[in-house]
């Protein structure tokens, strides 16, 4: 027997068809993101103490004296005290609000009393500020701000956790060119961002945010000593707890306090060591949310604490009554200054004036004018910068830069005049300082504004790729009904068209010389590609058929889905989106009821006994009767709604209270609710499984002897227990009695390893021997009988080989009945195989729940609900959209728009209740440790990996189960003929009628293989009305982000969205590619199996 | 004889119209501080009691469905207070397809409660009115091909008509306009009213225009 090889040509066309739309997506999102998220332009050069920053000579009397640079030091050393994540309001002492009564007491409040202590006893020698952070909130991003002055990027904000050397200028460059001693202790980011800076260091490991001690413990163990030793000019001293405590507990929890507690005796154990010589620093690097997250704008993430002390007086006057605000940069030049260094080269903070200006006894004049100089060297350092940064690139406002030129002219020369003459009033020093002041803040404020820069061509450009990539998706879905849908020539035009484009693309740039761009290569491959097949199909039939036939989407769907399009146009909206997604939800499934309804398939026709005039359209007998599916709709809606339970806030929106849920069970305090919660967990795990292997043994796939049905039925369970164990371990690990410690530590190491190696083995299995079919011959009982797959149709052609299995499968049966009938002569002699109807969708649904499984374990415990939830709601959807779609055998079979539309929306409110935001802060990044509690090391991909499968878990799962929109009807389909067979049907009659009798039997599942041409055709249309409906999205997220690019809210709705969109798209393309890929892989098995069959009966 | 019906329909719609804007202005002359936004639920009571009022008139006046055959006074009363049961079980029906579509649940309730009444007040009250406690004929005229007369068809355009408008009414809900008119459930009830209205006037028009193409069973 000759194998089907033209079947399985046109699947791996099918196949790569898909593929190659992704890469046209791929493209199309490469080309806009780097025309729209550029980072700022990093430039080499460096301050040099011999190279005053502006043409006039550096002020008088210093350059003799040691250690001075363009000023004289005032201090020799420095303590660096870093406390992440310090708020402001943490240095803040408790007060009430309401006067008479006691302080509110919260457990971050008032814990550094030191410092209040030290404002009060000494007010002339401390201060606290208020340090205005910049976003992006991230402590890579505020290390590069602390030391250089300089803005960091968004783009930066993604490569938090791989940090690379800094490049530009900086102060720990400075110090260790001017021969400073710099040692440092703590987070090992500087490490990475500051490669052999340090003469000293004791780096801790920064990455395991659950992990309160280990840093703060390190450095406090040198610490003193260090200090004591003094081996050091600089000492920093990076501490993580307070950060790392925000992230596991939230700042309300007690663990905070202790933390804070620990901070203010570390402080004052400091305080009491220094020496006169010697300025302590304390800073918080950026603030936390009220949950203790980071990385965005709110006022709380950018409000950091600011303390200066020194033994020796500082400041002219006492501290004001409520500190006063400064931008977190001014740190840079200020330490600068005040160590006798150059200010870095790309330094755009302002120096804090009260530094300079000498303590309380100095005169007010000389203090005026010391401020002044100090003041005029920055101003000479910024405008410097701004020079070389716009000889560099263009992306300065041109006009802006042009007017600050013109300011700092005139202040330099205001200044230069009042050096000639000594005796000017205070007054104009002081108009002279407020120039100054003026230049560099307008500086700063063109900096923040610019360096935001976007290449508007290659922005277009994407747009257009995507755009028209999504036209073609369109396109073909349409295209991919019709019978003499041209599979191979379609695929090898674009492909070696593409390939030709890239090519001489190529070559034209070696010839020329300029440097190989692989986004502008494989976006000209994409054109290259696109053009011809557009072309090719707009010649093929775009001219026999109206324009209207491009819109196949019905009316009320377009309308629902042209919302969704609309809605990420507004910033309101895509914040909201986690509760407007259910909306639209809701909204289509209510559609979709009533439109059975008014088609009449809801209810028998005898209820609607009105004699129809006119061409009324006499519609099939209902699939459902009418409660079943408003009970679906009920139920699906019910679901919705729980699910929107599980509700992360985002940070936009104040009023908005975060479910308790999606914290993980460690942090809950009450023991009661925590194993009232436990069990709950566990139970949605067991139902989850019991569900499953119902369903399975429903429709009998769990009798297969078959190693991926042994693994169902032994497997899962494993792996539940494990994940129970896990949670159980994970959420009590702070009450492990010690001498258990190290067991708890490996069996949370093992169990999640376990579950993942299980699933993988799983999945093999599952890969290796997909049929899941048992096959009996004699007497088949009838009831359990599901299917029975003679072949019913016209003897077809001998050369006809997509037919071959049916008729094998014929013949099979005649001569297993030829044999049986002489040995056994009493009851129906048939060949049952099992479960040949649901044969893909049992494959389906098994690989969906082996994936299932781990990503539910990168989870919070909690979020198993939703999981479980997850799964009803589909499989309600699954039997109300099958209610609406019409089986025609033999084909064309077509999935209706409304059921990928309401499947891409299922995605994307599952994205939102598994408690994911499209924003940087809301990331899971304790998803990273399951498994591995001490951390990666130095690896990247593995966290990035665990990270990324928690972030688009959803987006992986419906994607992987697309193909189940077009195989469920087909399953709904035994429902119907299965009642009728309970009528009496004795042995005899069944041995006089056999064939009657099996036309009867639903083929379910097998109709799609017995017109394996359209069952190809359906799967690429499938594929493709799937990445059309997820292509517009990111096309509707492109566009808005390149409309709104003066938005305010560009970098903290916009562009988030924009790159979660564009990573859920990559996501779900992969995960339709690999779903598409295993029914195909299931086919192939199914062929395979029915060859052996025969093989084994002709023997 | 149509153009008769459409034209008593028109009248009959002009009314409804006249009842739902008469609310608006009417009350103030009555009560203090009274206005549609800030004292929205005393509004929201007034527009559903004038409304229903008006619909009654209309089932007692015009009597567009055939007079049952049995019109005893108990067999009245059992109708009405089955049209009674009815109406409240539409209300709390409609709550609950709220709270599923993502309204508060405890807060506000009684604000829900009575976007639930006022969208009754719209969609039930008339099918009451028309086509009595009868779930049957209620499903037949939402189906294509169910309606028998104009009288059912403009019911099916102004009942879809309020269901739509109150649907895009939540659109504005998330937007930070700040306005008064964004707060649960007023836009919807707004939204709700004004396609009550827009079905009141469009659908005399569009049976007008489709007189033509509209053929029924008893005319």
């Amino acid at each position: 027997i000759p194998s089907p090889a033209p079947t399985r040509m046109q699947k791996v066309s099918v196949l790569l068809f898909l593929a190659w739309v992704c890469f046209l997506f791929y493209a199309g999102i490469a080309l806009f993101t780097s025309g729209f998220l550029l980072t700022r332009l990093e430039l080499t050069n460096h301050s040099s103490c011999q190279e005053p920053p502006g043409p006039e000579p550096l002020p008088t009397g210093h350059q003799g004296e040691p250690g001075a640079c363009w000023m004289a030091s005032r201090f020799s050393r420095v303590v660096l005290v870093l406390i992440d994540a310090l708020r402001f309001d943490f240095a803040q002492p408790q007060v009430s609000h309401i006067p008479g009564e006691p302080p509110v007491s919260l457990p971050f409040l008032g814990k550094l009393s030191s410092l209040q202590r030290i404002l009060e006893i000494q007010p002339y020698h401390a201060r606290l500020y208020r340090s205005q952070v910049d976003p992006p909130t991230t402590t890579m991003q505020r290390l590069k701000a602390l030391t250089t002055g300089s803005l960091p990027t968004f783009i930066d904000a993604g490569s938090n956790f791989a940090s690379h050397a800094i490049v530009e200028d900086n102060l720990i460059k400075q110090l260790t060119s001017a021969g400073r001693r710099v040692v440092f202790m703590g987070d090992d980011t500087w490490k990475d961002l500051f490669p052999g800076a340090f003469s000293q260091a004791f780096f801790f490991p920064s990455f395991n945010v659950r992990d309160l001690h280990t840093v703060d413990n390190g450095i406090l163990e040198h610490l003193y000593p260090t200090m004591d030793g003094g081996e050091w000019d600089v000492l920093i001293a990076h501490f993580l707890g307070v950060d790392h405590c925000g992230h596991k507990h939230g700042p309300h929890h007690p663990e905070m306090a202790k933390k804070l507690s620990q901070m203010d005796q570390m402080i004052q154990g400091l305080v009491e060591r220094l020496e006169n010589d010697t300025l302590l620093v304390v800073a918080g690097d950026h603030g936390m949310t009220m949950n203790g997250d980071h990385g965005g704008d709110s006022e709380l993430e950018v409000s950091a604490a600011l303390f200066l002390y020194s033994p020796t007086a500082l400041f002219p006057s006492t501290p004001p009554e409520e500190p006063e605000v400064v931008p977190q940069v001014s740190l840079v030049p200020t330490l600068a200054l005040l160590l006798g260094l150059p200010i870095p080269f790309g330094n755009i903070g302002e120096v804090m004036t009260e530094l300079f200006s000498g303590n309380k006894d100095s005169q007010p004049y000389s203090s005026a004018l010391a401020q002044a100089s100090a003041l005029h060297l920055n101003a000479q350092q910024v405008s410097r910068f701004l020079h070389t940064y716009s000889a560099a690139t263009q992306d300065l406002q041109v006009k802006e830069l042009q007017r600050l030129q013109s300011l700092f002219s005139k202040a330099s020369a205001d200044y230069q005049r009042l050096l000639q003459s000594p005796q000017g009033a205070e007054a104009t020093l002081q108009a002279v300082i407020a120039e100054l002041q003026q230049f560099l803040r307008g500086a700063r404020a063109m900096c923040i504004e610019s360096w935001a820069r976007f290449s508007l061509v290659r922005m277009a450009g994407g747009a257009t790729l995507l755009a028209a990539t999504c036209f073609l998706c369109l396109l073909a879905s349409r295209w991919a009904a019709s019978p003499g849908f041209p599979f191979h020539s379609l695929l090898l035009i674009p492909v070696s068209w593409g390939l030709a484009g890239a090519i001489v693309y190529a070559g034209l740039l070696a010839t020329t010389g300029l440097k190989l761009d692989p986004v502008v290569l494989g976006a000209v491959a994409a054109v290259g590609s696109l053009l011809p097949f557009l072309w090719k199909s707009w010649a093929g039939w775009g001219a026999r058929r109206p324009l209207a036939a491009l819109l196949p989407i019905p009316g009320p769907v377009l309308f629902l889905q042209l919302v969704r399009w609309a809605t990420f146009f507004s910033d309101s909206f895509v914040i909201a989106e986690a509760r407007a997604t259910p909306f639209l939800l809701g909204s289509l499934i209510l559609l979709l009821v009533a439109q059975l309804h008014w088609e009449g398939q809801l209810l028998p026709p005898k209820l609607l006994a009105i004699p129809r005039l006119g061409p009324s359209t006499p519609a099939g007998p209902p699939r459902h009767n009418g409660m079943q599916a408003l009970g679906l709709g009920v139920g699906l809606l019910l679901c919705t709604r729980l699910a929107g339970l599980f509700h992360r806030c985002p940070e936009e929106t104040p009023a908005c209270r975060s479910s308790p849920w999606l914290s993980p069970l460690a942090s809950m305090v009450g023991g009661r609710a925590k194993n009232l919660w436990y069990g709950a967990c566990v139970g949605a795990l067991v139902v989850l499984l019991a569900a499953v292997r119902l369903w399975l043994r429903r429709y009998g796939n769990l009798k297969s002897p078959e190693p991926p049905v042994l693994f169902v039925r032994w497997g899962l369970p494993l792996m539940t227990l494990s994940t129970a164990a896990y949670w159980a371990l994970a959420s009590g690990a702070d009450e492990t009695p010690p001498r258990l410690r190290a067991l708890v530590a490996g069996a949370s190491v093992v169990l999640p390893r376990a579950v993942a190696g299980l699933a993988a083995s799983g999945l093999v299995l599952l890969l290796w021997r997909p049929v899941t079919v048992l096959v009996k011959a004699g007497m088949g009982t009838p009831r359990t009988r599901t299917v029975l797959t003679p072949f019913s149709g016209p003897p077809a052609s001998q050369v006809d080989l997509d037919y071959v299995a049916p008729q094998i499968y014929r013949h099979m049966q005649e001569v297993f009945r030829g044999q049986l009938g002489r040995t056994n002569s009493q009851g129906p002699l048939t060949v049952a195989a099992y479960q040949l109807g649901s044969v893909y969708s049992a494959a389906m649904v098994t690989a969906l729940t082996l994936l299932a499984f781990p990503l539910l374990l990168l989870h919070a415990e909690r979020i198993s609900l939703v999981f479980l939830l997850l799964f009803l709601q589909s499989f309600l959807l699954l039997h109300l959209l099958a209610a609406g779609i019409p089986i025609t055998t033999p084909g064309p079979f077509t999935v209706p728009w409304q059921a990928v539309s309401a499947w891409a929306l299922m995605a994307t409110q599952t994205f939102y209740s598994t408690g994911h935001q499209p924003v940087f802060p809301a990331i899971h990044w304790h998803a990273a440790f399951v498994g591995f509690p001490e951390g990666h090391g130095s690896s990247i991909w593995l966290p990035a990996f665990l990270v990324g499968a928690n972030t688009f878990a959803s987006h992986l799962l419906f994607a992987v189960g697309c193909p189940l929109l077009l195989l469920w009807p087909f399953l709904c389909e035994s429902h119907g003929p299965r009642k009728r067979r309970q009528t009496p049907r004795n042995d005899a009659e069944a041995r006089v009628r056999p064939e009657e009798e099996e036309v009867e039997e639903p083929l379910m599942e097998m109709r799609l293989r017995d017109a394996p041409h359209h069952f190809s055709a359906a799967l690429l249309q499938l594929g493709l009305k799937y990445l059309f409906v997820l292509g517009v999205q990111i096309l509707a997220c492109s566009l808005a982000a390149s409309i709104l690019r003066r938005h305010l809210m560009v970098w903290k709705v916009f562009a988030p969205k924009f790159i979660f969109e564009a990573a859920g798209f990559i996501v779900s393309s992969v995960g339709l590619l690999l779903g598409i890929a295993l029914v195909m892989r299931v086919d192939g098995a199914v062929s395979s199996w029915f060859k052996q069959l025969v093989l084994a009966q002709q023997r | 004889m149509k153009d008769t019906d459409i034209r008593r329909l028109l009248y009959a719609h002009l009314l409804c119209i006249f009842s739902v804007i008469l609310s608006t202005f009417i009350p103030s002359l009555f009560l203090e501080d009274f206005s549609v936004l800030e004292t929205h639920l005393t509004w929201l009571c007034i527009c559903s009691v004038s409304v229903t009022a008006v619909n009654l008139v209309f089932y007692l006046v015009v009597k567009p469905n055939p007079p049952s055959r049995r019109s005893s006074l108990s067999h009245k009363v059992g109708r009405f207070l089955k049209c009674c049961i009815y109406f409240l079980m539409s209300c709390f029906c409609f709550h609950v397809i709220f709270v599923l579509y993502g309204a508060p649940l405890i807060e506000l309730a009684l604000e829900t409660f009575l976007f639930a009444v006022i969208l009754s007040t719209f969609t039930t009250v008339p099918c009451l009115c028309l086509l009595g406690p009868n779930i049957k004929a209620w499903l037949r005229v939402f189906s294509r091909n169910g309606v028998t007369s104009i009288w059912e068809n403009s019911l099916q355009i102004t009942t879809i008509s309020s269901f739509v408008g109150s649907w895009l009414g939540a659109f504005p809900i998330p937007l930070d306009w700040e306005r008064p008119w964004q707060v649960w459930p007023i836009s919807c009830t707004l939204g709700a009213t004004f396609g009550y209205v827009a079905g009141l006037a469009v659908s005399p028009l569009w049976i007008y225009w489709n007189r033509k193409q509209l053929t029924y069973k008893n005319n």
